[in-house]
């Protein structure tokens, strides 16, 4: 044998120890050379008489992350060029051959006749928690650090390398089917609970279990490979069955709005393989698997969830020539929910932060939110009382600007008032060293002008966190005209060190996210104002793909922000520039109703303790009421993801987006943009940009200029060009 | 073409389908023999003269296995030389059968025919033979598929039936039903389930209460609420009808169909064999139709059925002089009244099956004889039987007196 990525070798009780370590990687992956290589090994312990089993362990702090996507994206492009040679049909039998190439592989090692157990310390997931799934017997270290778990669904897969089937074997149908859905990292304690694994010991025990247990005379035989085998849920047609099936298929939609592939092909892979043998069940799983894998929701995830985010929180925007950064301590002045939030942030990174407001009292109050979060987390198990202290210890909340001498970067997070903001400005420039950069977490306010407050512009950035912090994964980073390179570096950095995804962009009313929510909430009062029925425009939009409706969103953010606006952009930029029908909704919502949002208690929906309803008098506000059967439900979809897209190709125009990976991943992680698009310019790529040019133009015809395309997608579909290919983020970094 | 004449109808009592029940301790084949046994010989026909013996039944599994329909031909004694074949269209099993004989009457393929249906829901149990498209994710989830109570509290919500319309509604069926029985109307059509001594088992429908009020229905606690939350099917239904913000549950047992044991045959033939055997044609069939509609409401179906079938015969809603529609729900009937803005007094005249009970395989059988016993009696012209089909389907039929 000859391995590069593994070490081999057989003790004296003939039992063989394989170290998966791959060279030049900190964390191992399922490449194609490890396949290789571990089906040799499979083939030598089959073989060789004097061993009697083989542990299989990592040589790295963690197993595996699983296998290497940009490898099954390799298959679809090898797909494409031996179908234009070969032909549809033979193409598709590589393509067969090729994914279900894994599943096969950990076949024959659960197979072989010798038994395997898997040693797990650290994250062990996806393709990897399948090789572990194909052992034996599988034990973990009961590490805070050690994870299992099949997370394929989040990036727009489902485990392909029989996951599905064996999970379905380990566990009632109902909990396997959750645990395939959720795609979650679980922890030692509870995968023992699940079945998914037989013990759970102490990191240094954990090779000399799984030799014990072999030693022991371990079975060669999965549970599934033994005669008389039972499926733990029993036949799926069965009343039991009946028990599980239909609820699951209910909930699928409920949770999926039936948006998502791979998740239907996860419900129909354990339908189809639980009525059949092992085998059977894997090959079941490997046709869905290769069918899932050329959808275009799985290529528009995989690019956009998976390869543009961790490029770009892996600082693709970060210019090279500032040294990295190491931030130790963080200003944040306004300890309002904003500012309360961000020190939360910080402090859990480990950072040290001081946090400023204009009395002690505020400065509390701000820091008191830590405590009820770290608090929270104690109760549910999930942190010590000694980590809510010691992060606690890490927040200096205070009134005296003072403090924040020695920050390598204040934030500040007041009030949305230029008046305000210049105040704090003058009062932090005053103190802090002329290194440090100064961020502005304004939401509304241009940086540039902002910056103007500032003696050093270029030490001036803007720093967007969305609303609540704690669990918001986006952060805009805005440049102002004059913004340095140090201050954008420090500012990824800091968004770096809270492990959030930075998208940067250029200044301009709204930046990027806003521009696109505050479209989309616009055509919400819109479809209200023509009569569509309110729980319809929320619903479709449900099934659009967004989180909550546009009607839903409005209450949250409050409407008399939306009003007030309103009245800004009208005065800014004249009464052309808002549509009127929505100014007069607006206008007796808030003005004449005071129906404000959630705030207090009425807005579109009315609030009580036992949850929010859309508040009947909606319905005398519409002055024609369309009938909802009559309703084209596609154009309200259409409508919906349109209208942002559209916004998102002019923040492109206008550069204030400058690189299409930062308006895909931004607005799914951002605003929740119907994520099994990929992204609102992925969304635009794979209807084609002509074709979406010509949806534009039809509603912009039925429904107003709003939906005029703009002149680069006019162009870009003349030219057949899609986004990704005309702007396409690697070449340029090329 | 040849038309298909309704010579006969009968049906058994309807027995409560629990283990109480009247019929427990009647097999199902026993059920579908007795109807055979008397449509054959209180009109002295010849059994070598059925062509064909076709019966609906929903779950036929168990005791009601392996096509009951020549079991029960050859349990009733109609020798080896009678076919049998069961069909299933859920919920319009019995009234397919009929059509199902009917269409080949029509054809000129076969002279006479006995159309019906059996269900014994106390021994062989609702659901017995599995229901795969609640189960297999790539039929159930294209079809909307959620229980058919959510279905039922959809089409309320839809349609804006409240819990005092289901109600109302109810009452009103049993109030029918009882009424019916007190005036004989169904005595002409009913025959006594029989022990093999001649001792009667049952002779009346068993689930009528007639002193049913809007109190006491009032009490009862709607079934499908926790269901439709928990299971997700809330969310299906919705996603159907996306202009529902939630599901207002209405209905419960007693605003829905009783679940029932019995049986139902219905003699159809052409002409010339009618006449041979010297049968006296009671009604013709003038068409019927069936139909795949609104997978998410699932039980709206007889309202596009209706209105398919009356394009078909070129008939309008005003030709028809009284209807039967199967009372799966409240909602349903209300639905079906609200749509064709019908007169109450034209529908279920005699009560249905919220009073009476839904035997799934043979209640399209049992309701085609109810209305034409009903023309008869009060010397109508032209009826319209229709009902809906679970997996969002309905059948239709009309008839006319001859």
């Amino acid at each position: 044998m000859k391995l590069e990525n593994f070490r081999f070798e057989t003790d004296s009780d003939g039992i063989a120890l394989l170290t998966w370590d791959m060279p030049g990687r900190s964390m191992n992956v399922i490449t194609e050379a490890v396949m290789a290589e571990l089906g040799q090994v499979v083939d030598h312990v089959a073989g060789a008489e004097a061993i009697k089993g083989c542990v299989i362990v990592s040589g790295k702090e963690a197993f595996s992350g699983g296998a290497d996507l940009t490898m099954l994206q390799g298959l679809g492009g090898e797909f494409r060029k031996l179908a234009k040679t070969k032909g549809e049909e033979e193409a598709m039998a590589f393509f067969f051959e090729a994914s279900s190439r894994l599943s096969r592989l950990y076949r024959k090692l659960e197979t072989c006749g010798k038994p395997f157990a898997a040693a797990v310390n650290g994250t062990c997931l996806g393709g990897a928690f399948e090789l572990a799934l194909s052992c034996h017997f599988r034990v973990l270290s009961d590490s805070d650090k050690t994870r299992v778990g099949l997370p394929e669904i989040k990036v727009g897969l489902f485990p392909g390398a029989g996951g599905t089937q064996r999970v379905a074997r380990l566990m009632q149908t109902g909990d396997a089917l959750q645990m395939l859905f959720k795609g979650d990292q679980i922890k030692p304690a509870q995968a023992k609970a699940m079945n998914l694994v037989h013990a759970v010991v102490p990191r240094d025990k954990l090779v000399e279990t799984a030799k014990e247990w072999i030693k022991a005379g371990g079975s060669a035989k999965a549970p599934w490979d033994v005669e008389g085998f039972k499926n733990p849920s029993n036949k799926v047609h069965s009343p039991a069955g009946m028990m599980i099936w239909p609820p699951a298929n209910a909930i699928y939609r409920r949770e999926t709005q039936d948006n998502y592939p791979a998740a239907k092909a996860i419900l129909q892979a354990v339908y189809e393989g639980l009525q059949v043998p092992m085998d059977l069940g894997l090959r079941i799983e490997s046709r869905y698997f290769a069918h899932i894998l050329q959808t275009p929701e799985a290529a528009a995830m995989i690019r956009s969830l998976f390869i543009s985010k961790g490029e770009l929180e892996k600082g693709a925007r970060r210019p090279a020539k500032v040294p990295p950064l190491k931030i130790k301590r963080v200003g944040i002045v306004g300890a309002g929910f904003m500012g309360a939030g961000i020190a939360y942030v910080s402090a859990l990174a480990g950072l040290n932060v001081v946090l400023v407001d204009r009395d002690q009292e505020a400065a509390d109050k701000g820091k008191a939110y830590s405590h009820k979060l770290m608090s929270d987390q104690v109760m549910k198990g999930r942190a010590k009382s000694a980590d809510r202290d010691a992060l606690l210890a890490r927040i200096n909340a205070t009134s005296d600007y003072n403090a924040l001498k020695g920050c390598d970067l204040v934030v500040e997070a007041v009030f949305e008032d230029r008046a305000v903001k210049a105040e704090v400005i003058k009062k932090v420039q005053a103190v802090i060293g002329r290194r440090t950069i100064f961020a502005s977490n304004t939401s509304t306010l241009p940086i540039s002008s902002l910056a103007e407050n500032f003696e050093r512009p270029s030490q001036f950035v803007g720093i967007h966190f969305f609303s609540p912090v704690e669990k918001m994964l986006l952060v805009e980073i805005i440049l102002g005209k004059r913004t340095g390179d140090r201050a954008l570096a420090t500012a990824l950095d800091f968004v770096r060190a809270i492990k959030k995804t930075p998208i940067v962009v250029n200044d301009c009313r709204g930046f990027f996210a806003n521009r696109c929510v505050l479209n989309y909430i616009r055509e919400g009062h819109l479809m209200l104002a023509e009569g569509v029925p309110p729980a319809m425009i929320e619903n479709m939009a449900k099934k659009a793909g967004m989180p909550v409706g546009p009607l839903s969103l409005n209450d949250e953010v409050a409407l008399d922000l939306g009003w007030k606006i309103l009245q800004a952009t009208k005065k800014d930029l004249g009464a052309a520039a808002v549509d009127a029908k929505q100014e007069a909704l607006l206008k007796t919502m808030v003005v004449d109703l005071e129906r404000f949002g959630r705030k207090n208690g009425k807005g579109f929906y009315d609030y009580a303790p036992t949850g929010k309803k859309l508040w009947p008098g909606l319905a005398d506000l519409q002055k024609t009421k369309l009938v909802a059967d009559g309703i084209d439900r596609q154009e309200i979809v259409d409508r919906l993801l349109v209208v942002q897209a559209l916004e998102a190709a002019r923040t492109v125009e206008e550069k204030v987006i400058t690189d299409v990976r930062e308006a895909d991943v931004g607005a799914i992680l951002g605003f929740g943009f119907a994520p099994y698009t990929g992204g609102p310019l992925s969304y635009i790529d794979r209807m084609g940009t002509k074709a979406f040019v010509a949806l534009c133009e039809k509603l912009a015809a039925k429904h107003g200029e709003r939906f005029k395309p703009n002149k680069l997608l006019r162009a870009m579909a003349r030219k057949g060009e899609t986004f990704y290919g005309r702007f396409n983020p690697h070449k340029a970094a090329a | 073409m040849a038309e298909a004449f309704i010579y006969d109808h009968v049906r058994t009592p309807r027995g409560k389908g629990k283990a109480d029940g009247s019929l427990h301790e009647v097999t199902a084949v026993r059920l579908a023999e007795t109807t055979l046994r008397a449509v054959q010989k209180r009109n002295g026909l010849d059994p070598k003269l059925v062509d064909d013996v076709v019966l609906g039944c929903v779950d036929p599994v168990g005791e009601a296995s392996g096509d009951i329909a020549r079991s029960a031909a050859i349990a009733a004694g109609f020798g080896e030389s009678v076919p049998g074949i069961q069909i299933n269209r859920f919920c319009a099993s019995g009234l397919d059968a009929v059509a199902f004989g009917a269409a080949q009457v029509m054809a000129g393929q076969k002279d006479i025919v006995i159309g019906g249906g059996v269900e014994s829901m106390s021994r062989v149990g609702m659901g017995a033979s599995g229901m795969l498209p609640a189960v297999d994710p790539s039929v159930a989830i294209p079809s909307y598929f959620s229980p058919q109570g959510v279905a039922a509290d959809l089409i309320a919500t839809k349609y804006g039936f409240t819990r005092d319309d289901v109600d109302a509604f109810a009452v009103e069926s049993h109030k029918r039903a009882a009424k019916a029985w007190e005036e004989g109307r169904f005595a002409k059509s009913v025959v006594p389930v029989r022990d093999v001594n001649g001792l009667t088992i049952l002779g009346k429908d068993e689930t009528i209460r007639p002193n049913t009020d809007m109190q006491t229905l009032g009490g009862l606690k709607a079934s499908f609420a926790m269901m439709g939350e928990q299971g997700g099917f809330n969310a299906v239904a919705i996603q159907g009808h996306p202009e529902v913000e939630t599901i207002n549950h209405v209905h419960h047992a007693g605003n829905s169909s009783g679940i029932v044991d019995g049986a139902a045959a219905v003699l159809v033939g052409n002409k010339a064999a009618g006449r041979k055997a010297g049968l006296k044609p009671r009604a013709r069939i003038r068409g019927f139709a069936s139909l795949g509609s609104d997978l998410a409401l699932v039980l709206t179906g007889p309202v596009d059925v209706t209105e398919k079938l009356l394009a078909r015969t070129g008939m309008s809603i005003k030709d028809i002089d009284l209807i039967e529609i199967n009372e799966a729900f409240s909602a349903v009937v209300l639905r079906y009244l609200q749509a064709f803005d019908l007169d109450p007094a034209k529908v279920n005249v005699n009560g249905g099956a919220i009073a009476m009970g839904h035997p799934l395989g043979a209640t399209g059988a049992m309701i085609l004889g109810t209305v034409i016993d009903e023309l008869e009696r009060r010397d109508l012209s032209t009826g319209l039987v229709t009902l809906c089909v679970a997996h969002g389907m309905g059948t239709a039929m009309i008839v006319e007196r001859v």
